[in-house]
């Protein structure tokens, strides 16, 4: 390669509805019609999601976590593509979407047992259609693909009723887009005109890989290989998310296929509770994001353009405090499994073997502890 | 399970397969094939032959080539409601689609605590003996049999490979069916009136001498070993295990009681295979029983050899009747 070229191309114009400084700007792909009470509402889905993460936090700290996975940074890229999602559509998360599981209306004790080690999982993704947490990178864009391979089986796209037309919406991030599974579920999308929105929160590292290890290009530009659209918006700006996301969810519930979007945002902590970013970036690129924070933008355009006082800013952080008790009482409270549940479930019908071993697990525990 | 119609006389595996498959397909309109070239082509070996022109393209599916997609799109069918068959071209192909296996299909229903079932059936066609190039032959039973969640069963004549297949279907887990390949047209026979139970292993020639065990492609092997050890006056006990995972033990044991030694045999690589794993239980299960060692025929640790060598390389009569002699020595 040339020393000349870049390893990645200048960063072309993101979708922004939103600035920074917290003025609205139009784009013209992407009107957004929206009430500024409707935008206190993302307001406050952004500060208490933000909350569950900060106390998430303190609680691996405090050892009752293993260990925690932050989203600080990606809330508005989170609650406006979660927010755009309908009630019958289909999520399927990484291990870091704490921020659509919200606006799923799951409650934040359900995500904190895999990190408490109290369960893998478990609960059932049909219950707010938001699948199980997905740590293997990138093998959860496949689940969506077939997911929506189903919802086109059941006739349930393209059909003009709003109630049926379904669509999938797959999580990922930049690291993501380099395994093979992401690739293969964008052939699957792009031949079967499948009505899946392929969600990468490009939030610039992979642990400690900067974006340009897995990328010559912008990452919305992989999609036009695939044979669907591409596009790039500002992942820190909640409303450009939101417009981008109902447009490209529009889209697959009317089986025009799939869109990848690339939400541009800023991973502020470290990858988990266990990493170390001094090894690897600097902190002077965390202070220059923080000035294009996601709550901030919509703070001041809510204060300066919509007029909301302080009284609404308190009654968010009143519920901000309650929800902290929440998650605080409420994961030290998860029971711990008993020793033979790790027995259940392994298959639908036990086999006499497994049987077995489970007695002689018992057996041992009880007589140990005895 | 209904049974058979009938005209179910002298079908061959390829055959009993492909009607099988159909009649779950009528049953449960949520099953839905999927692999490369099972469309139109009726998949490489044709054991989907016609199956979509009845069915059509929804519900046999061909797809990209990807078998890690194959795997992983069946999940999220699975979470959908649907009950998925896959079919890997090649056992050498299915390794692409390993981290879906391993890591997603056997593992959802016990991450969601039981609320999600993942009915998969993951059809390989198996084996040696057919003369093939590389990525051709493999035995890939060990890797998933070590797996927790995932079920591995064998079919080795043309009526349980009709019931077998409908009942891997009809299983509420995945199921990892080796089908061996160079089987598939080699004999042709009646269709039994009613299954077996899946993971049941089945005694099929009694003896009183020496146990032999196997699944899938070595079964002919072991019973023209047996019919020219009994011309020197040793009776084999064979049996089919037809399930690797989980293993029908107590078939095995209870022979192993009345003969006193045991030959487990298959075409997988010798270490940490199916044979140790059997030899492991048996000893513990039955060690004053046995007159002898467990003896081991299978393929040697080494690649699939070329196909000029398969042959000698595989467990044959002659490597078979070679251990028998062997364990009759103590």
């Amino acid at each position: 390669m040339s020393e000349h070229v870049l390893a990645v191309h200048p960063e072309p114009d993101l979708v922004q509805l939103l600035t920074p400084e917290g003025q609205r700007v139009e784009h013209p792909d992407y009107p957004l019609d929206i009430t500024d009470d409707e935008i206190s509402a993302l307001y406050r889905d952004l500060v208490l999601v933000r909350r569950i993460d900060t106390e998430a936090i303190a609680l691996q700290r405090q050892g009752e976590l293993g260990l925690w996975a932050s989203l600080l940074g990606q809330e508005a890229a989170q609650i406006g593509s979660g927010r755009a999602l309908k009630g019958h559509d289909m999520a399927f998360p990484t291990y870091r979407e704490h921020g659509v599981a919200w606006c799923r209306g799951v409650d934040p004790l359900t995500l904190l047992g895999l990190f408490r080690g109290t369960n893998l999982g478990g609960f059932d993704p049909r219950e707010h259609n938001f699948n199980l947490y997905t740590i293997v990178i990138g093998a959860q864009t496949l689940h969506a693909a077939g997911y929506a391979m189903g919802v086109v089986r059941d006739g349930a796209v393209g059909t003009g009723d709003p109630q049926r037309d379904t669509a999938v919406l797959a999580f990922f991030g930049d690291g993501a887009s380099s395994q093979g599974d992401v690739n293969e579920a964008f052939v699957w999308a792009g031949a079967g005109n499948l009505p899946v929105v392929f969600f990468c929160q490009n939030n610039q590292w992979a642990i400690s890989e900067p974006v340009t290890t897995q990328s010559r290009v912008p990452l919305f530009q992989r999609a036009s290989g695939f044979g669907f659209a591409g596009v790039r918006v500002d992942g820190n700006d909640v409303l450009a998310c939101l417009a981008v996301t109902r447009k490209a969810l529009d889209h697959a519930r009317n089986a025009q296929g799939p869109t990848l979007i690339e939400a541009f945002t800023y991973r502020m902590n470290p990858h988990t509770t266990n990493d170390d970013t001094r090894r690897y970036r600097l902190g002077s690129e965390v202070e220059t994001w923080k000035l294009k924070d996601p709550i901030e933008r919509v703070r001041a355009y809510l204060t300066r353009v919509a007029g909301f006082d302080h009284t609404f800013f308190e009654k968010v952080e009143e519920e901000a405090k309650a929800l902290a008790e929440h998650v605080r009482s409420g994961c030290r409270a998860l029971p711990d499994p008993t020793p033979e549940s790790v027995f259940d479930n392994v298959h639908v019908t036990m086999s006499d073997e497994l049987r077995e071993q489970r007695s002689e697990f018992v057996d041992f525990v009880s007589e140990v502890s005895a | 399970m209904s049974a058979p119609a009938a005209t179910t006389n002298n079908w061959t595996m390829a055959k009993a397969l492909n009607e099988g498959m159909r009649k779950s397909m009528e049953l449960d309109p949520k099953v839905v094939i999927m692999g490369e070239d099972v469309g139109k082509l009726g998949g490489v070996f044709r054991i989907t032959d016609g199956l979509q022109k009845d069915f059509g393209e929804d519900r046999v599916i061909d797809t990209p080539l990807a078998e890690s997609a194959i795997i992983g799109t069946a999940v999220g069918l699975a979470i959908r409601g649907y009950r998925p068959v896959c079919e890997i071209q090649f056992d050498g192909f299915v390794f692409p689609g390993f981290d879906q296996i391993v890591s997603q299909v056997a593992k959802f229903h016990n991450r969601s605590a039981g609320l999600v079932k993942m009915p998969i059936t993951i059809r390989i066609p198996s084996g040696g003996g057919i003369g093939a190039v590389e990525h051709h032959s493999e035995s890939v039973e060990t890797y998933f049999a070590h797996t927790a969640g995932l079920k591995v069963v064998a079919c080795s004549t043309p009526s349980d490979a009709y019931w077998m297949i409908q009942e891997a279907i009809a299983d509420d887990d995945p199921v990892i069916f080796i089908e061996p390949k160079r089987l598939y047209h080699a004999a042709r026979a009646d269709i039994e009136a009613a299954p077996t139970p899946l993971y049941e292993a089945r005694i099929v020639r009694p003896g009183q001498h020496v146990t032999v065990a196997g699944y899938g492609p070595t079964m002919s092997t072991l019973l023209e070993s047996a019919k020219a050890a009994a011309e020197d006056g040793i009776e084999l006990e064979v049996i089919d295990l037809r399930s690797v995972s989980p293993l029908d033990m107590p078939t095995v044991v209870e022979s192993v009681r009345r003969t006193g030694r045991l030959i487990v045999v298959h075409e997988a690589p010798q270490s940490f295979g199916v044979g140790a794993e059997i030899a492991a239980r048996v000893t513990e299960q039955a060690f004053y029983s046995l007159e002898a060692p467990v003896l081991r025929v299978t393929g040697y640790d080494t690649p699939y050899p070329p196909s000029r060598l398969e042959h000698e390389w595989l467990p044959n009569l002659d490597r078979v009747l070679d251990a028998v002699d062997k364990i009759m020595e103590y």
